[in-house]
């Protein structure tokens, strides 16, 4: 699944170690997401759009 | 988050030492330590037994820690160590049935096994997400 959050942190001026403390995952997870190697569960992704202020929907996008 | 984690790793860690330690006891204590006693054999067996419990509920608080990208390497790593366990486990224990190795099968040659394959899948499985 892609996703904008490396662009989106970047824009906020945030580490990754910054972001996973507030959402509440390791700076791994962080880092696994924004290389689409790991797509987060629900609670995260919500925990996001609530942060990045944005509808999941405008981070992730679905790609067959 | 870190703080906690580890507090719950020290807590790990002490567990699994001291029932390292209670295995040896209980394993060289008869010969060397209290001669075989009738009640301190037993006492030490149960004790380690109760040690193992304590270790299996430390990992359980250290996992429930994690977050869902470590639980699904742990979970992960966890499946393939006990697939190649039991696949392990049955050829060591045909070689041994059938005679095609000198010594007795040990119960300790499959607990190394097993742990050094899940430490083995942990670290692959954690570089897989890097």
């Amino acid at each position: 699944m892609k996703n904008k959050i490396r662009e989106l942190r970047t824009a906020r001026n945030m580490t990754q170690e910054d972001l996973a403390e507030i959402i509440g995952v390791s700076r791994q997870t962080i880092n696994a997401i924004e290389k689409k190697k790991f797509d987060p569960s629900l609670p995260t992704a919500f925990k996001l759009s609530k942060l990045f202020k944005l509808p999941i929907d405008q981070i992730f996008f679905f790609e067959e | 988050m870190k703080l906690e984690r580890n507090k719950r790793v020290k807590k790990l860690a002490i567990w699994t030492w001291t029932w390292v330690a209670t295995v040896a006891i209980a394993t060289f204590g008869p010969e060397f330590i209290w001669d075989h006693h009738p009640f301190l054999t037993p006492f030490a067996i149960i004790v380690n037994f109760a040690n193992g419990i304590l270790m299996i509920l430390a990992n359980r608080n250290l996992f429930n820690h994690f977050d869902e990208l470590e639980k699904k390497i742990h979970l992960e790593s966890l499946g393939i160590t006990l697939g190649l366990a039991v696949i392990f486990g049955m050829s060591y224990s045909l070689l041994d049935t059938t005679n095609l190795i000198q010594q007795d099968a040990q119960i300790s040659i499959l607990v190394m096994f097993i742990g050094l394959t899940y430490l083995t899948s942990v670290f692959i499985n954690s570089r897989r997400y890097r």
